[in-house]
Order: C-alpha cells, then sequence, then structure tokens
C-alpha cells in the first residue's frame, strides 16, 4: 500500500491526510460531521416549515396567503450568503435582548444551532413551494373523500395528504436536500468550523492547497452521491402501486 | 401578470400600508449618515456584481451547450467526460471550486518561471479571473444538465425532416436544433440565472469587490449592521425581479414568433 502510495507521489498527501494528529485528516472528518449536522437539522426545519407553509399557503386566510408570498419570495431572490448574515445577526440579537430582559449576560450562540436556524429558514421557503405543489398534484376527491367520512384535519393530513404527495414531493425535496449539504458550506463565511473552512485552515497551515480542496470535494460528492441512491429508493417506495410515468415502453 | 384590482383589496392596501410605515421608519430612524461616503465604492460594486453576472452567464452557456450536446447524442467518450464534470460541478459546494481554483492555482501559477514572464500574469495575479472562471464553470456545469435535456426533447420528426431537405448538419444544428432547445428551456434558465445572481457574492470571499464585498467593509468601518445588509437585499431582490421580466419579456417574444410560423 505504501509502495504504491510512493510510487504515484502521493505518499506526502497521504501523510497530510492521516487521521492523526500530524495530519488533518480527522479534521476534515469533524468538518463533514458538523456539516451533516447542520445539514440533518436544516432540512428537518425546513420541512417543518415548508409543512406548515404549505399548508398555509393553500387553505389560510387571505393574509396569511399574502404573507407566505412575501416570505418564499424574498428568501428565494436574496442570496443564501446575505440571509445568513441577516438571520445570524437577528437571531444573536433577539436571544441576547431576551437574555438581558430575563437578567441574563451575553449568550454565546452555539454554531451548530445557529446554522441549523439560518439554513433552515432558507430551506423552508423551497420546501414550501415545493410541497404546496405536490399537495395540489393530490387529486381533490381523495381528500374530499377523506373529510366526507368525519376524519379530523390532522388524520386526513396523515393518513391521506402526505402518503399521496408524496411520489409527487420527492424529487423536489431531494434536490433540496442536495442544496442543503451544499449550503452549509456558505456558513463557513461567517466563521462555523464546518468541512470547508477546515479544509481551507488545514491548505493555508500546510500550503497543500489541491489536496485538501480535492479531498473536500471528494468528501462533498460521496455524500451527493450517496444521497442520491437513498432518494432513488425512497422515491422507488413512494411510487409504489403508481402506474410507472414511462407508459410501461421500457 | 399582477392587475391593479388585485392589488386593490381591502387587506392589501392595508398590508401596503404597514409596509410604506416600515419603509418611512426605516428611512427616518436608522443610521443612513455612511451613504454619501460610501456610495462610489457601491456604484462600483453594483457594476461589478453585474459585469461577473453577464459574462459568467454568457461564456458558461456557450460552454454549456457543447456540454449538452455530448450527453445527448455524442460517442461515449465525449459524454462520459461531459457527464462526469456536470456531476462533479453539481454534487460540490460552489465556494470549495472557488477557493481551489484561487487558492490552489494562484499558488501553484507563481512556481513557473514561464508563467510570471508572460503577458498574462498581470491577470492572473488578481482575483477575478478566477472568480470568472469558477461562475462560469458553476454556470456551464448545472446547464449542461438542462441543455441535455432540451437537446433530447427537440422532435425527431423536425430533424428528420431537415434532413430529409439534405441540410448540412451545421446548419441543422443552426436553425432547427438549438433554437427549439432553447425554447423548450427559457423558463429553466431564467430561474438557474437568477440563482446565478444568488452566487455572485460568493467571489467576495477571494477579495473581488463587488457590491457584497462594498456591505461588508461598511459592517466592518462603520459597526453598522443592519442597514447595508437590508440595502443590499433589496439590491439583489431588484436584480432577481429584473431578471426575471428580462426573461419574461424573452419568452413572449420568441414564443410569439414560434407561434407566428405555425
Amino acid at each position: 500500500m505504501t509502495g504504491l502510495l510512493e510510487s504515484l507521489g502521493l505518499a506526502q498527501s497521504a501523510e497530510l491526510l492521516s487521521l492523526s494528529p500530524p495530519g488533518w485528516g480527522g479534521n476534515l472528518l469533524r468538518g463533514l460531521s458538523n456539516s451533516l449536522q447542520i445539514a440533518f437539522g436544516a432540512y428537518a426545519l425546513g420541512l417543518v416549515i415548508g409543512l406548515f407553509g404549505a399548508y398555509g399557503k393553500l387553505y389560510g386566510g387571505k393574509v396569511t396567503r399574502d404573507l407566505l408570498a412575501i416570505y418564499t419570495t424574498v428568501i428565494r431572490a436574496v442570496p443564501e450568503l446575505v440571509l445568513i448574515l441577516i438571520l445570524y445577526y437577528v437571531g444573536s440579537d433577539i436571544i441576547n435582548k431576551i437574555s438581558a430582559a430575563v437578567g441574563g449576560g451575553r449568550v454565546e450562540i452555539n454554531g451548530v444551532a445557529a446554522g441549523i436556524w439560518v439554513l433552515g429558514v432558507v430551506q423552508g421557503a423551497y420546501a414550501t413551494e415545493i410541497l404546496r405543489g405536490a399537495i395540489q398534484a393530490v387529486p381533490p376527491g381523495q381528500i374530499e373523500a377523506a373529510k366526507s367520512y368525519g376524519m379530523p384535519a390532522f388524520m386526513t393530513m396523515r393518513r391521506v395528504t402526505i402518503p399521496a404527495m408524496m411520489s409527487f414531493a420527492v424529487p423536489g425535496l431531494a434536490n433540496l436536500w442536495l442544496i442543503a449539504t451544499k449550503d452549509t458550506a456558505l456558513l463557513a463565511v461567517v466563521g462555523f468550523n464546518e468541512l470547508t473552512l477546515e479544509t481551507r485552515q488545514a491548505a493555508s497551515s500546510t500550503r497543500a492547497y489541491f489536496t485538501f480542496f480535492l479531498s473536500a470535494g471528494f468528501l462533498y460528492l460521496m455524500v451527493t452521491l450517496c444521497s442520491g441512491v437513498i432518494f432513488g429508493r425512497i422515491e422507488k417506495w413512494a411510487r409504489r402501486g403508481q402506474p410507472s410515468l414511462t407508459g410501461g415502453s421500457k | 401578470m399582477i392587475s391593479l384590482r388585485s392589488l386593490m383589496q381591502p387587506h392589501r392596501v392595508a398590508m401596503m400600508l404597514i409596509f410604506a410605515g416600515i419603509v418611512i421608519w426605516c428611512a427616518v430612524s436608522l443610521q443612513w449618515d455612511w451613504l454619501p461616503k460610501y456610495a462610489p465604492l457601491a456604484l462600483q460594486g453594483i457594476w461589478t456584481t453585474i459585469w461577473l453576472l453577464v459574462v459568467t452567464v454568457v461564456l458558461g452557456f456557450c460552454l454549456a451547450v457543447p456540454l449538452g450536446l455530448a450527453q445527448a447524442v455524442g460517442p461515449w467518450y465525449l459524454a462520459a467526460p461531459a457527464k462526469a464534470f456536470c456531476t462533479i460541478i453539481r454534487g460540490t459546494p460552489l465556494l470549495l471550486q472557488l477557493w481551489l481554483l484561487y487558492y490552489g492555482l494562484g499558488s501553484l501559477f507563481p512556481q513557473f518561471p514561464w508563467i510570471r514572464s508572460s503577458e498574462l500574469w498581470p491577470y492572473l495575479r488578481q482575483a477575478w479571473p478566477y472568480a470568472v472562471l469558477a461562475l462560469t464553470l458553476s454556470y456551464a456545469g448545472y446547464e449542461g444538465e438542462v441543455m441535455r435535456g432540451a437537446f433530447k426533447g427537440v422532435a425527431k420528426g423536425q430533424l428528420e425532416a431537415a434532413k430529409s431537405f439534405g441540410m448540412p448538419r451545421l446548419t441543422m444544428f443552426r436553425r432547427i436544433w438549438l433554437p427549439q432547445a432553447i425554447r423548450n428551456v427559457l423558463p429553466t434558465l431564467g430561474g438557474e440565472t437568477i440563482l446565478q445572481m444568488k452566487a455572485t457574492p460568493l467571489v467576495a470571499t477571494i477579495t473581488v469587490v463587488d457590491i457584497y464585498a462594498v456591505s461588508s467593509r461598511v459592517r466592518s468601518d462603520t459597526f453598522i449592521i443592519y442597514e447595508p445588509l437590508l440595502l443590499l437585499a433589496v439590491f439583489y431582490i431588484l436584480v432577481a425581479g429584473l431578471i426575471a421580466v428580462a426573461f419574461h419579456w424573452l419568452e413572449v417574444k420568441v414564443l410569439g414568433t414560434g407561434q407566428e410560423q405555425r
């Protein structure tokens, strides 16, 4: 193994990437785990916001609908980087004001929690649009049938709307998950120790830029490709029992 | 799109009044005295942002056409690299690509004396060529995938008809295949262009002074946090609106002429 690496001229890179302290591999993996934590949290928060947003947009009153329209339009028109800064400052200001009102001192904000809050609000806007489209694609007769059986609204949502809309929503949601993993990189700009920032620190202190940036790229790519496989399975599961879209030509 | 009557509903009028109130409150009670001092810099920043956006979208689209074509109908030795390129670009964050090019290439180039002595060196020492390169490749990667679908979506009969008229392949591509492919994906391209606009502030991290970098400078110089950020958000919303309107106009125009010919 070492002989092979040396013959390829990669011995130095392997040493830099080793997991034990002289190498920086451990730092990269810690960054990756931070990135994934933020991505998971933000995605979950985004889905919750999206579900409420979609219901509000479809069944809410006039004012709710207009407010949600403003929310999704503004979030989708402003660069994530700017939103991250605004939401980060707003969030820490609000928490500090509350803490001051209660009588506490300045609160240090946990990086992961801040990242989840910031990216979750951004993801929520996209999720709202995806889920709204998916709910609209469910044949209204199914929901009406549930209502006419006297099913409570929440049970209708759990038993009818969500299972029926899944097959329409999964492709969009898969895309959204990929956006979530890639957007965690933006948190590097505000100084969270996720994968991209760890990589940059490792690269600038060892001057081995290509080694580290390429290996971080490889890690991101692995996450993307694995997610693709997993979401492919989920989509198959969500479509079970439905006629194939290709019309049986294949 | 939005008619005047739909705006005149009572709850919307009330919301607009509240919104106007917020704007007036912002204008009166927030701190704006830094604006005149930074206005020239901000104009330069706006110019940089727009210029970057237009150049990278045009160059990226020119790259995306062969990428899409290679994936749609190319032989495997062209299709495979094109697909790999699109997957890599779409699977990794743009910020990482940008830093790889800027720090990686930027530290590699000075090692070669012939690059340092070449006429390109004064440009390669600046940051913007790397920004243009990274944003162009990114747009090309995303659009390559879009164009693949677009080229495949053009009806076969059209191409067969052109062939049977004895049209040369290049003419067929220029007159029939490309226009129809672009027409089909014009709405997607509009959305992708807005995404590209939202990617431009990343170049501030490699010292290109765009409008985002100007607002960061205001924030670090004066410790005023919200005012520059709010103004920045408004600027981006306006640009996004302009892009949406421009593509809508293009769609109406292109689809309009398409319908006339039928």
